[in-house]
């Protein structure tokens, strides 16, 4: 018995140090992100330069073929995020982008989202089946189809180039009526049908019952949509042609040939509202995650 | 009389719930997905004349298509079933008794959270010819591989595939590992069954139906890597690393309608062909675990 018991706790202790050293790999992309940033511009000259040859050949300013990824600065800097705050007004307006595109999208789709996923859970139907398998249909299409008809239809609205253009099909965006149905089915019926007795009409049952009861539900989808959205990339390079107007998540792929010397801070600035989200409410992401498994509802 | 009118209102009133987003979803989504039917099958969209399945036949010969579809399709095959073995094998580990769990959770949680737009430069520092990888490789002797501009870069859309996906898909296993009632491999224990039967024929059954899900995510999170690949190497990547949403990008430039849209309904029934099947394979598997 002891040498079986032993036997487990060696397995044990290799498959930590495996997953260990994994998950130290998973973390080291973000980790040098924000180490970087902290450097000083002639340190990333130094150390990246030769990546950014082509962009600035007269300037020669690294000292070998190299790149050197670098952990720990050699000296700690606040000169890039300074230049980002201060000096580069124009990377604080891509982020600003970002902000007035995801933000009413996530807050709309989810409003929406609840009261149709009220519907769907509360009153069945073959109907109503339909209509919900079709959503998870839809929902799990990928860009390169619903692109195409989103494209169409804000053409033929006359919204293409606008902001509107991906605010209205993301509010409308079938993931979290998915995902809040499936929630809101685990609901018993008969605190409905409680409420019912007492003269409740749905609203305020929906209101006071089924929102309340939801409400972390709530958090994990907002999250989930959150950073979708905050990620994008595919729909501003095909419904916006303004470039003025991108969200930072493309513009970020345009400015490392340029100004390597503060495209780490602006990369750290990028990632902090998510990272945020993410310390503060990873029990809710991790909620979110779970409740989408299982297409069935 | 009166209660068909009250059953009418009944009625009614459910359907007010659903019609600000069935009305959204038919206006966004499905009205003008038969618009792009219906331009599939048509000439052009000004004199419209009636092709058939012609647009089809030459998007079929198209060599950007047919490049995109077959690099799409190539590293999907590996980094799918790759990253649903993977993460099965961390959410066991993590369900196992060892230090720092939830430590390794908020690990592999991190690129789930973190904009892929903050990290590209340090895959490209990594990536680069004169790169980090590069310079590990040589430690061991190896040729230095230029990564982004050759038939390795399978390989960084892998691991980048395996970097995203993986703590979601570890999540969703965990929670259903947590799901398998423990009675049933208390007994099969107790009856003598070795870890590998138990394993093979009770935990893989109840997973099965996550599995499956967690395969159909996999498969449309690697329809979505344009991404990285386009943060990555901008709008004219390397060959190997053409995919389906460059063409969609360079489709939708030059306007061409037809081959837009033959390609989005093609892809489209693609999605619900392997959708259908998936599907079909869990009912078979997964029956006589079900409640």
């Amino acid at each position: 018995m002891k040498r079986k018991q032993l036997r487990r706790r060696v397995f044990n202790a290799m498959i930590f140090l495996f997953a260990a050293a994994a998950a130290l790999l998973f973390i080291m992309p973000t980790l040098l992100t924000i180490s970087n940033a902290f450097m000083t511009e002639q340190e990333i000259n130094a150390n990246y330069g030769a990546m950014i040859e082509s962009a600035s050949a007269d300037r020669k300013t690294y000292i070998s073929e190299e790149l050197n990824l670098k952990f720990i600065p050699d000296m700690v800097s606040l000169r890039q995020f300074g230049s980002v705050l201060f000096k580069s007004p124009e990377y604080l307006l891509k982020f600003w982008n970002s902000v007035i595109l995801v933000v009413p999208i996530t807050l709309f789709q989810l409003a929406l989202a609840s009261v149709t996923a009220y519907g769907f859970a509360r009153f069945r139907g073959k109907v109503k089946g339909i209509i919900f398998f079709s959503y998870t249909i839809l929902m799990l299409m990928p860009y390169q189809v619903t692109l195409v008809p989103n494209f169409l239809v804000s053409e033929f609205l006359g919204i293409l180039g606008t902001r509107w253009a991906i605010i209205l099909p993301g509010i409308f965006s079938p993931f979290s009526v998915f995902l809040l149905t499936k929630v809101m089915r685990r609901i018993p019926t008969a605190y409905y049908e409680a409420a019912r007795l007492d003269g409740a009409g749905e609203i305020q049952i929906f209101r006071h019952i089924c929102l309340p009861l939801s409400r972390s539900a709530m958090m994990s989808v907002g999250l989930l949509v959150f950073i979708d959205y905050w990620n994008m990339v595919e729909q501003p390079l095909i419904l916006l042609k303004d470039e003025a107007k991108y969200p930072l998540s493309v513009f970020l792929s345009q400015i490392n040939a340029g100004d390597v010397g503060l495209a780490f801070a602006v990369a750290v600035v990028y990632m902090v509202p998510a990272l945020l989200l993410f310390l503060y409410g990873e029990e809710y992401l991790v909620e979110g995650i779970t409740y989408s498994g299982g297409v069935k509802g | 009389m009166r209660t068909k009118k009250r059953k009418w209102k009944q009625i009614c009133k459910e359907w007010l719930w659903l019609l600000p987003s069935v009305a959204g979803v038919l206006i966004f989504f499905v009205i003008p997905f038969l618009v792009v039917i219906y331009y599939s099958v048509l000439d052009n969209p000004i004199f419209s004349n009636f092709v058939g399945l012609e647009n089809y036949a030459k998007l079929l010969q198209n060599a950007a298509f047919l490049r995109a579809s077959r690099n799409t399709a190539l590293y999907s095959v590996i980094a799918v079933p790759l990253s649903v073995v993977l993460s099965l094998w961390l959410a066991f580990a993590l369900n196992a008794r060892i230090p720092g769990r939830s430590w390794l959770r908020t690990c592999f949680l991190c690129p789930l959270m973190v904009p892929i737009a903050s990290v590209v430069l340090v895959w490209q520092v990594i990536f680069h010819y004169h790169g980090t990888l590069n310079q590990i490789t040589e430690l061991f002797g190896a040729a230095p591989v230029d990564w982004l501009k050759s038939e390795a870069s399978y390989l960084v859309l892998t691991v980048l595939f395996l970097w995203k996906t993986l703590g979601y898909n570890m999540i969703l296993f965990m929670s259903a590992i947590a799901g398998i009632p423990q009675d049933i491999i208390e007994v099969a224990e107790l009856e003598g069954a070795g870890r590998f039967y138990t394993f093979l024929h009770i935990k893989l059954r109840y997973l099965s139906p996550s599995i499956l899900f967690v395969t159909i995510l996999s498969i449309i999170s690697s329809f979505k890597m344009f991404r990285e690949v386009y943060l990555l190497t901008g709008d004219y990547p390397y060959e190997t690393m053409y995919l389906l949403q460059h063409f969609m990008n360079n489709t939708f430039n030059s306007l061409d309608y037809q081959k837009l849209s033959s390609a989005a309904v093609l892809l489209c029934l693609v999605m619900i062909l392997i959708i259908g099947l998936l599907f079909l394979v869990e009912k078979k598997f997964g029956e006589d675990v079900e409640e």
